[in-house]
């Protein structure tokens, strides 16, 4: 189940992207699609009103530069969530001028952000427990 | 939230587009600003196009937004070509009107519920014979002392309802002089409870007004009929109205549309079944109301039915040991059983007389529906053909099958659905005017026919069905293409073979309807040239009435009067005019042997009466004043046939064989010619005419006028009987023509649709002919140019043409002959003296076929003739 993940939105993903994947732990495709929401959802929870670039860039740093979000496919899943109600949008204009799309957590967002990190944990202690016995 | 978002952004597409393009450029420049490579940024992006699109098919549903590009193409498509669409959807709308109305009709007739709790649990009881060999319909109608005994029966488990037919009346709420009419219908007093209708004023009956044979003087008004006489006034509870000599008290008025349990006939005014006269509630011989089951919840219908049989053959054994008819009536009467049927619906006479017609009606406004949908899935090919390239090229540029399959569905939807809309119009007009039809002046015929879901639901399938029907072939055979053949040029052969099996099913469908049209044609000519025995010409009914009946003297001055009266010619006094559905009968005896089998009819007509019928008198005399009656009596030559085979039948004498075998004895003063008593297709009956004496209060005048139009001085005539005499008053006036009409109404409506539809079904087969030679002659061009050049006549290759459309044509025709004969064995019982096999009827059909198909080929032929071969060769 965590390791599925969206099944269509997937294979979009390997069809046109295949070449373009980090070399980092995301190399998997289908572990991406769990994990990214999940790191989104959290960056967002401890910083709103992020735009995507600011998101990425989160990401890489809180990970001591291991996890490279891709870049392109970050706005997709924002997207999708925006769809699923657990971020909102809003334009907001910078200081220099630009405009940016920034994101916020929803009350659905943090609920989900609750049940991905549970399981999350879940599925990690499972398998360092296969780790240490094997 | 997110689904009307979604939804609403497939029709705000180019802000989204921005929308989304711009938040990825902000992130590229979001890059450059941190101080990246411009080439490295957008390579680490990846490819924007794909993730635009991604987001864009995440914020919105593609498929809606296929499906509204489809649609505006489709649009486009329709308005581009605006004479053929319109042609297109104006057939197609036809059709559909006229399925529409159909449905509407029948519905209303047959299938809709009634407005009352549980109509599913209504069950009917007819009787029926146990011998499939009797022709005889023994009817519907009980006695109340069986009803009484079966409804004790299944007391608990179903309610018995005791229902009479719904009958017009003469009423008034005040004077003799303001009496107008209504329904009026016998119920048991139980029947609104059963059917959960409670009152809307006052009260309703109860099984207390159900008690005592002529204690409850109470009616309970329709809601309807409170509506429309009354405009709701509440004050209406307490008033009376008066029948005849009888005196009601409106108690109340019922809830809801319910207007009784006959479709095609509303119930103004309820009355207790114990008001019903004659004795009606105590006699075992006299039928005269429906029965109705409503069961109870989880009572099987099979298990009530079974416990009412036994006592209803009881009651027909006890009937059949004291029936005074021949022994042949009594075995006859212990063949009955009993049958119980659902009646959701109602059960109404109407019904049986129309529900089969209008089954007819309803196949063959589908057969020209199905025309129709043949034209339109022509016209969707050729189109299909000549959009090869543009196809082509969508398909080499990538779109997939089931696309292609829906651009061209969702051009037929629109179509189909323009036309449903404007046929929901139509449908709206003609159903109402259908009804119109079936109903006589005085005996108008109520049809609720309301636009509600069901309507709304065969509508949307019917432009679904037709939708599937026509688009499916062009679109699966459009996407079918091979961009390869398609883009170099090819003219596929299948395409000309499957328009050409349109072309012959359209023919085939055509000649049915033509065929079907035909017999219905013939049955109601040969009908109304039925000969009838007197004559009707310039012939006026007055039904008259009176408060108390009154001795024959005086009702002959008042038709004595009448002969004064400027504009009429001659009159005389019967019982009740031929033809009007009124008879009295009886079984005959002659010498005192046992009754004949066969009944006669009888009928009360003062001495001028056949003269002015100008029935002949074949022998003996005409009544004389001084006849009596009981005493004389005139025959008719089917009663001498029947009844006195041998002998000359002046001065014999025959009884009339009254119930438990009282007999009344008669002398024949004369014998006279056959004349139709009450029905225009069976062989003429035996009739006795006896002399009208005794107390009326019921009788008709008969008028002949001098003028051609007897309608003229029916007013005059109408103020004149009270003059002529106070108390007596007309409560009907009718010309005897009309009365001869109302026996081949529905003959007459089946024809007049079924020329209707068979023109419309000629007028589209004809369209859809030109349509596909025009066009196959089109597509030949190069051909016959070549052919033209190399020195062909243009007489052969008109030959040519004109033999293919015969053989077209023959092939088509042929087939829907088939079918009509097929066809035929159904629709027997509403046909008269009129076979499938007749060559006349085959002819005439046939002939109009050829002569279309030649008519319509003639543009096409004219095309092919003048083709000029270096034009020709130069087209492509």
């Amino acid at each position: 189940m965590f390791f599925g993940g969206d099944a269509k939105n997937q294979r979009n993903f390997s069809d046109t992207e295949t070449s373009q994947y980090q070399a980092s732990i995301m190399a998997k495709p289908d572990s991406l699609q769990g994990s990214l929401d999940l790191l989104v959802l959290k960056i967002l929870s401890r910083r709103p009103r992020l735009h995507g670039y600011a998101m990425m860039s989160a990401i890489e740093e809180s990970s001591g530069d291991v996890l490279r979000a891709d870049e392109g496919s970050l706005y997709p899943a924002l997207h999708r969530m925006e769809e699923d109600g657990w971020i909102r949008a809003e334009w907001v204009t910078k200081d220099t001028g630009r405009r940016a799309r920034i994101y916020e957590l929803t009350l659905a967002g943090k609920k989900q952000l609750a049940d991905e990190e549970s399981r999350w944990r879940v599925v990690t202690s499972a398998v360092n427990r296969v780790l240490r016995t094997v | 939230m997110s689904l009307w978002s979604r939804i609403a952004n497939v029709f705000r597409r180019d802000s989204l587009n921005r929308d989304i393009e711009e938040e990825l450029q902000s992130h590229l420049a979001e890059a450059i600003a941190e101080g990246r490579d411009r080439a490295e940024a957008r390579r680490a992006f990846g490819t924007l196009s794909s993730h635009r699109e991604r987001s864009r098919d995440i914020r919105l549903i593609p498929w809606l937004e296929s499906l509204y590009d489809d649609l505006v193409f489709g649009w486009r498509q329709i308005v581009k070509r605006k004479t053929t669409s319109a042609a297109a959807i104006l057939s197609l709308a036809l059709a559909i009107g006229a399925c529409l109305a159909a449905f509407r009709l029948m519905d209303a007739m047959l299938w809709r519920p009634l407005p009352i709790s549980a109509p599913e649990r209504l069950y009917v009881l007819s009787k029926q014979f146990r011998r499939t060999d009797v022709k005889v319909d023994p009817g519907d109608n009980f006695e109340y002392p069986l009803f009484r005994q079966m409804r004790a029966r299944v007391k608990g488990q179903a309610e018995l309802i005791a229902v009479s037919g719904a009958d017009r009346i003469d009423l008034t709420y005040g004077s003799d002089e303001e009496t107008e009419k209504a329904y009026q219908q016998y119920v048991s007093g139980w029947m609104f409870h059963s059917f959960g209708i409670r009152p809307a004023l006052g009260r309703v009956f109860s099984e207390n007004d159900d008690l005592t044979p002529g204690a409850h003087p109470y009616a309970v008004l329709s809601y309807e009929y409170w509506k429309r006489r009354f405009a709701e006034d509440p004050t209406v509870l307490g008033r009376t109205l008066r029948t005849g000599s009888d005196v009601y008290e409106i108690i109340g008025v019922a809830e809801g549309p319910f207007t009784g349990t006959e479709p095609g006939r509303a119930t103004d005014i309820f009355l207790s079944t114990m008001m019903m006269k004659n004795d009606a509630i105590v006699r075992s011989d006299y039928q005269w109301f429906r029965i109705f089951v409503q069961l109870g919840t989880g009572v099987s219908a099979p298990l009530i039915s079974d416990e009412l049989q036994p006592i209803f053959r009881e009651f027909v054994e006890e009937r059949a040991k004291v029936s005074v008819g021949s022994p042949r009536a009594a075995t006859l009467l212990r063949q009955l059983k009993l049958v119980m049927n659902p009646a959701p619906a109602g059960v109404s006479g109407l019904q049986k007389e129309y529900g089969p017609a209008l089954f007819v009606l309803g196949v063959l406004v589908m057969l020209v529906l199905l025309i129709a949908c043949a034209n339109v899935a022509n016209l969707m090919t050729a189109q299909a053909t000549a959009r090869r390239r543009e196809i082509a090229l969508r398909v080499s540029i990538g779109a997939g099958r089931l696309r292609l399959v829906q651009l061209v569905v969702v051009e037929c939807a629109w179509l189909a659905f323009l036309a449903a809309g404007i046929g929901a119009g139509f449908a709206w007009w003609a159903a109402p005017l259908v009804v119109g039809m079936i109903g006589t002046p005085d005996n108008p015929v109520r049809l609720i026919l309301p636009s509600d879901w069901r309507v709304l639901g065969f509508g949307v399938a019917m432009a679904l069905g037709c939708t599937i029907l026509f688009g499916l072939a062009p679109a699966l055979r459009a996407s079918a293409v091979k961009p390869v053949s398609a883009l170099k040029g090819g003219d596929p052969q299948t395409r000309q073979r499957m328009m050409r099996l349109l072309v012959a099913a359209q023919v085939a469908f055509c000649a049915l309807v033509l065929f079907v049209a035909g017999l219905f044609m013939a049955t109601s000519e040969r009908l109304s040239r039925q000969p009838m025995g007197f004559s009707a010409e310039r012939l006026l009914t007055l039904e008259t009435v009176t408060p108390h009946p009154l001795p024959d003297v005086l009702w002959s001055q008042v038709a004595e009067h009448l002969r004064t009266v400027p504009g009429v010619e001659a009159s005389a006094l019967c019982e009740w005019p031929l033809m009007t559905g009124g008879s009295w009968n009886g079984f005959i005896s002659v010498n005192g042997a046992a009754p004949s089998p066969v009944a006669s009819y009888f009928l009360s007509v003062s001495p001028e009466w056949r003269a002015m019928m100008k029935i002949p008198l074949l022998q003996g005399r005409d009544f004389r004043p001084d006849d009596t009656q009981p005493g004389s009596a005139l025959v008719n030559e089917a009663f001498v046939r029947q009844y006195l085979v041998t002998g000359s039948p002046v001065g014999r004498s025959f009884d009339v064989v009254l119930n438990e075998g009282h007999r009344v004895h008669y002398q024949i003063v004369g014998v006279v010619g056959d004349a139709r008593y009450r029905d225009m297709r069976d062989p003429m009956r035996p009739t006795a005419y006896f002399p009208f004496q005794g107390n009326y209060s019921r009788a008709t005048f008969l008028i002949r006028t001098i003028s051609a139009n007897p309608l003229a001085i029916a007013s005059a005539v109408r103020a004149e009987v009270p003059r002529a005499r106070p108390g007596f008053r007309v409560s009907n006036i009718r010309t005897q023509t009309a009365l001869i009409e109302q026996h081949t109404g529905r003959e007459r409506l089946l024809s007049i649709l079924a020329l209707f539809f068979a023109v419309v079904a000629l007028s589209l087969a004809g369209v859809g002919l030109y349509g596909v030679l025009d066009y196959s002659v089109l597509r030949q061009q190069r051909e016959i140019g070549i052919r033209m050049a190399i020195g062909a006549k243009p007489t052969v290759i008109a030959q040519g043409l004109v033999l293919h459309l015969l053989a077209l044509v023959l092939e088509g025709s042929l087939i829907g002959i088939i079918l009509g004969f097929v066809s035929a064995r159904f629709i027997e019982t509403l046909l008269f003296e009129v076979t499938a096999t007749d060559v006349g009827l085959l002819a005439l059909p046939m002939a109009t076929i050829f002569a279309l198909a030649l008519l319509a080929a003639l543009p096409a032929i004219v095309r092919a003739v003048r083709t000029d071969p270096a034009t020709a060769l130069h087209l492509e």
